[in-house]
């Protein structure tokens, strides 16, 4: 086994135990913004494509180069875009949602 | 030692990584879910510029591999950003899993340059070839069972757990081509009918996965999908030896995970139970009380 994949064994290794333990019990109004926080973190996937793209060669390599960077961008753009539309929602106060007459006074 | 430019560089991953971690657990309560949300997005553009940094100093790039990158990237930033701020809140679901397909599209043709890239008939080490299997069968499982999920949600597929005779059958014949697969690519030299074959058995595994599932269940399948990705996403960090590939695909792949039980668990359901689909009576329960 080379020190590379020694390396990157144990980075995949720690990485997957920093994963299971870094959300704990979640609230299930936030099931899915962190759902579409997690899609949008792996949209790093990009970088990959990126990295492919600029030493293709030949046009096979090319298109196939080409899909990667065009599925890579969209995941990694719309994810965080989409995940940071979903949470103006929690950063308004949530009493005014549902109560009215408060509602009311707030304006 | 490293040079100072690949110093640079992986410090500035390591930076990113600790972004999405950080960004990733404030995500847990409202009050801080979308500063965590734009850490972790400020990770990602620092990971994405040094990426370019990597590529202006050190490769000999060739005009069509900018032309490919540049016009790529701003179609895809395009597409994703006017979809995200234009769809209406109640879409966003099946948004999120049209992104999680690409993502996993992303992953597998990441996969399948690498493996075409390896001369026909060379035996390929372990440590190449496990990876790139597993990130083509999970990426093609992911790409083709979240455009479902999507079409599904958007009403575009019938919401109805969707079966026919022998889809049990086919179930089975398509997991051992899929372990045929993974037993072709790291004991037998390489072969392009093995790449084919790989690729074709991991999209109609994702299709299979994802028909018999009623619409109700679907936000807990979609939340599986997307640990997958995460998981393909790791794998391409093995095959192109790419560290922070690595660390934000096991990321997902396991936080992914525990959210997806969390999901089921709010449901009072079992992951296992939803997979089962149309086969259960559960199902028919909650598509009902919906």
């Amino acid at each position: 086994m080379s020190q590379e994949l020694y390396t990157n064994l144990a980075i995949f290794v720690l990485s997957l135990l920093v994963g299971f333990e870094v959300i704990s019990k979640i609230p299930s109004t936030l099931h899915t913004p962190m759902m579409s926080g997690a899609n949008a973190i792996h949209g790093v996937v990009v970088v990959g494509s990126i990295l492919i793209a600029l030493e293709a060669k030949g046009p096979l390599f090319d298109v196939i180069a080409f899909i990667a960077v065009v599925l890579g961008a969209i995941n990694v753009a719309g994810g965080y875009v989409v995940t940071d539309r979903m949470l103006t929602m929690f950063s308004k106060p949530k009493r005014a949602n549902t109560d009215a007459e408060k509602d009311g006074d707030a304006k | 030692m490293m040079s100072p430019l690949t110093t640079i560089v992986s410090l500035s991953y390591l930076v990113s990584a600790a972004c999405y971690v950080i960004g990733l657990h404030m995500m847990r309560t409202p009050k801080t879910a979308r500063n965590g949300n734009r850490l972790s997005a400020v990770g990602m553009l620092l990971a994405v510029i040094m990426t370019f940094i990597v590529v202006l100093v050190k490769h000999e790039t060739s005009m069509t591999g900018w032309i490919i990158m540049l016009v790529g990237l701003v179609i895809g930033v395009a597409y994703g950003a006017v979809k995200a701020r234009t769809v209406q809140m109640t879409d966003m679901p099946q948004l999120v899993s049209l992104f999680n397909a690409v993502g996993g599209g992303a992953a597998a043709a990441i996969g399948i340059y690498d493996y075409l890239t390896q001369p026909t008939g060379s035996h390929l080490a372990l440590a190449f070839s496990l990876p790139v299997i597993l990130d083509l069968l999970i990426g093609c499982v992911t790409f083709s069972g979240s455009l479902i999920a999507t079409g599904k949600l958007s009403g575009k597929i019938s919401g109805k757990p969707i079966t026919f005779p022998g889809a049990k059958l086919l179930n089975g014949i398509v997991i051992i081509v899929m372990l045929a697969s993974i037993v072709l690519t790291v004991g037998f030299p390489t072969a392009p009918w093995i790449l084919i074959m790989t690729i074709v058995a991991g999209l109609v595994f994702g299709l299979l996965m994802a028909m018999p599932i009623g619409g109700a269940d679907m936000p807990v399948v979609v939340s599986l999908l997307n640990a997958f990705t995460g998981l393909a996403v790791a794998m391409a960090g093995f095959v192109i030896d790419n560290q922070v590939l690595i660390i934000a695909g096991a990321l997902v792949g396991a936080a992914g995970t525990i959210l997806t039980l969390q999901m089921a668990a709010a449901m009072n359901r079992s992951v296992a139970n939803i997979l089962a689909g149309g086969f259960g009576t559960g199902d028919f329960g909650a598509t009902a009380a919906d």
